[in-house]
């Protein structure tokens, strides 16, 4: 195999990491084995996106601590806008730059048993927990050179457990708020459902270096034990000096229910990976996820459900919108395994140009390794239609306010599907800002 | 005089190289109704879209004023906020925007920013023109016509013009696809307008919608053209006899647009 460039991260300074986080013992082995492991893997190959000459590999790791706040009321005015001031959701975390400024949990899921805490305290207050699932059945350590990169350098995350039986009503809310012009973040979200229990999580990445460079590594593992249902939200908003690698991989058991919807607003270069397994039988996915490209950046998304289990059923739904120069790959793979029967895999990933300039594409691919299923999918790569402009601007609607009246429509079903109003909102206003 | 006027002189219009109108003349003053009549085929929907600004039309001659203003040179939402109104006869669905939102972006667009309509009075204003058009309150919630039936569509134009108050609106086929009831509707909002600052052109096939909308003026349109003009009477003439004794009295064998294929 070949050795791409050699990292500039060594034992001594894992270790060191490692001492400083007083970690515990097995997640320094894998760490460091991790370290080893990365050297010798390859990059990941985004299908149709050249990623060699993108920086994810040299990076300022250093652990920086964000200032904790006492209240929502302490965090800068761009910050503010991400809550609804009457209400403040009861369960969130935020963490600024690599470490917990603020964390709430109300006191009757604490009684039930949930966990929603940072990745460090998780690893050493729950460590069998963490132990049995971290980067084990979703995400392997070895699946390319950044997952390996990820598990050896992780700096900061969080970890979801829903115990047995547990139904959360209010939402989990988490933000990773990169204050640090230059600090990179490899952040962890760790998430388990136990069996019948349910969960609705919704989650922000912010950062404003619009000029320095640094490098976001994020993995996300969702498990859905049988009967399990969880429903996942995210905003990512990273800005142009970001490059990003985010890799969200779910697992779903026996009748259970992996939503996501993903509204995938980075301003930097960015891969993104998104893959659920529906192991179990009558276990159940919809990926659904919205991008917009803006200026010089190429962004490349797979969004991905492999079927595995009998009667499960895979829906995919990709919206772009294109601007400017930017490029974008959006692979949707919808798999059905051998032993799938009577599944159901449904995919549509539609793309909006709305610049000469801008480059875009939708790859539909559809792997049946079983005969007693269903399948379907679309995709276009399109513009504007005239005569839905000519309709609305007819009734003396600008040519602006037209475009972004079908703009917003056209990436409403994903949009809608985000769980919490005020992300849902705030998913507007950060579309409204790109596309403005 | 009260209202506005429009005034299309010597109108030709071309898709794509055929020429579609050959010289359309027709002046509509506030407070009138006019209706178009004429066979499928004959450029009365080419007539309104081209007045309306529709992208695929190309004016190739002649001209329309409103008001003393070139409306030509106005692009189409600048020609809606002059104050035209078009119910189309095959309104677009526009996903993901609904009834609701485009209908307060539509009224805003009318007035100046930071005198945007509250969202309350917004709410009332559409509420009882819903109520009025007995339209389903869901339907406001529901995408721009997305999955809408025919008559909902028809229904959903007639609601906007109600809301927009146009000076002169153009109502393409408002009454096809209707039911009967529907169609009462319908006419009864149309009606609702009815003032002297109001003037209307409507494009119709059927007598029923103008035994409830009595228009002032009936046009037949053929060949591209209005051939012949009257007053309610000529509309029940074709009702009862068609359009045969119209071409033989003006020597017309053909009646569609022709084209040079
Ligand atoms: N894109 C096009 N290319 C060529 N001819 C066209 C095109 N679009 C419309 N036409 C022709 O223009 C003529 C007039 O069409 P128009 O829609 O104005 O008729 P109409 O009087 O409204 O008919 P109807 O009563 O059926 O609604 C028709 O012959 C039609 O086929
Ligand atoms: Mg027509």
């Amino acid at each position: 195999m070949t050795v791409e460039t050699k990292l500039p991260f060594d034992k001594a300074y894992i270790e060191q990491f490692s001492n400083a986080k007083n970690e515990a013992q097995w997640m320094r082995e894998l760490r460091q084995q991790a370290l080893e492991q990365a050297d010798q893997l390859e990059m990941p190959k985004p299908d149709k996106t050249k990623i060699n000459r993108w920086n994810f590999t040299e990076f300022n790791h250093e652990l920086v601590e964000g200032e904790r706040i006492s209240s929502i009321e302490d965090l800068p005015a761009d910050m503010q806008v991400y809550f609804d001031k009457e209400n403040i959701p009861e369960n969130l975390l935020i963490q600024r730059d690599h470490s917990v400024a603020y964390a709430t949990l109300s006191a009757s899921l604490q009684e039930k048993g949930v966990i929603f805490t940072d990745i460090f305290t998780a690893t050493q207050q729950h460590s069998d927990l963490v132990k049995k699932y971290y980067m084990q059945d979703a995400v392997q350590v070895d699946q390319n050179r950044l997952t390996a990169l990820h598990a050896a350098l992780m700096n900061g995350g969080i970890f979801i457990y829903i115990p047995k039986n547990v139904q959360v009503e209010e939402p989990l809310q988490a933000i990773f708020w990169q204050e640090n012009p230059q600090a990179a973040l490899v952040n962890h979200v760790l998430v388990v459902a136990e069996e019948s229990s349910s969960l609705t999580y919704v989650e922000n990445y912010i950062s404003q270096n619009a000029e320095e460079e640094t490098v976001a590594n994020v993995i996300t593992e969702v498990i859905a034990h049988d009967n399990a249902k969880i429903n996942y939200g995210a905003v990512d908003n990273f800005a142009a000096g970001t490059t990003t690698y985010v890799n969200r991989r779910g697992v779903a058991y026996r009748d259970a229910t992996i939503d996501w919807a993903l509204g995938q607003m980075n301003d930097g270069n960015t891969v993104s990976e998104n893959i659920t397994h529906l192991v179990g039988d009558n276990s159940s996915s919809e990926a659904k996820a919205v991008a917009v490209g803006r200026g010089k950046q190429t962004q490349n998304f797979t969004s991905s459900i492999v079927q595995h289990g009998k009667d499960t059923n895979g829906y995919i739904l990709q919206r772009g919108v294109m601007l400017e120069s930017s490029s974008t790959i959006f692979n949707a793979i919808g798999k059905i395994e051998h032993g799938g029967t009577r599944s159901n895999s449904e995919q549509e990933s539609r793309v909006l140009m709305l610049s000469e300039k801008a480059r875009g594409d939708a790859n539909p691919i559809l792997l049946i390794d079983e005969d007693d299923v269903t399948a379907g999918h679309a995709a276009s790569v399109g513009r504007v239609d005239p005569l839905q402009m000519y309709y609305l601007m007819s009734r003396g609607i600008t040519k602006e306010e037209a475009e972004r009246l079908v703009i917003h429509g056209f990436l409403a079903p994903v949009v809608t599907q985000l769980p919490i109003e005020s992300v849902k909102n705030q998913l507007t206003e950060v579309i409204e800002r790109k596309v403005y | 005089m009260a209202g506005s006027v429009l005034e299309i002189k010597d109108l030709h219009v071309s898709i794509e190289d055929n020429e579609i109108l050959s010289g359309v003349n027709l002046t509509i003053k506030g407070g009138e109704f006019h209706a178009v009549m004429g066979p499928n085929g004959t450029g009365k929907s080419t007539l309104a879209s081209a007045i309306m600004g529709h992208p695929k039309y190309e004016i190739t001659q002649g001209s329309v004023f409103l008001d003393g203003e070139d409306v030509l040179e106005m692009e189409v939402d600048e020609r809606a906020r002059a104050g035209l109104f078009l119910g189309m006869q095959y309104p677009s669905e526009i996903s993901g925007v609904t009834t609701s939102d485009f209908l307060r972006s539509s009224i805003n667009a009318r007035r100046e920013e930071g005198d945007e309509i509250p969202l309350m009075k917004f709410i009332k204003e559409m509420d009882a023109a819903l109520d009025y058009l007995d339209i389903d309150k869901n339907m406001a919630q529901r995408y721009l016509n997305e999955g809408f039936s025919g008559g909902e569509k028809k229904r959903n134009e007639i609601l906007q013009l109600m809301l927009l108050k146009p000076e002169i609106a153009i109502l393409d086929e408002i009454d096809s696809g209707l039911d009967i009831d529907a169609l009462k509707v319908v006419s009864k909002g149309i009606n609702k307008l009815r003032d002297e600052n109001f003037g209307c052109l409507i494009i119709t096939h059927y007598q029923r919608l103008l035994n409830y909308i009595t228009p002032d003026y009936v046009h037949i349109m053929m060949q591209g053209r209005v051939v012949k003009s009257g007053g309610p009477e000529l509309a029940k003439r074709l009702e009862a006899e068609g359009y045969e004794w119209v071409k033989e009295e003006l020597g017309i064998t053909d009646e569609t647009v022709e084209q040079n294929a």
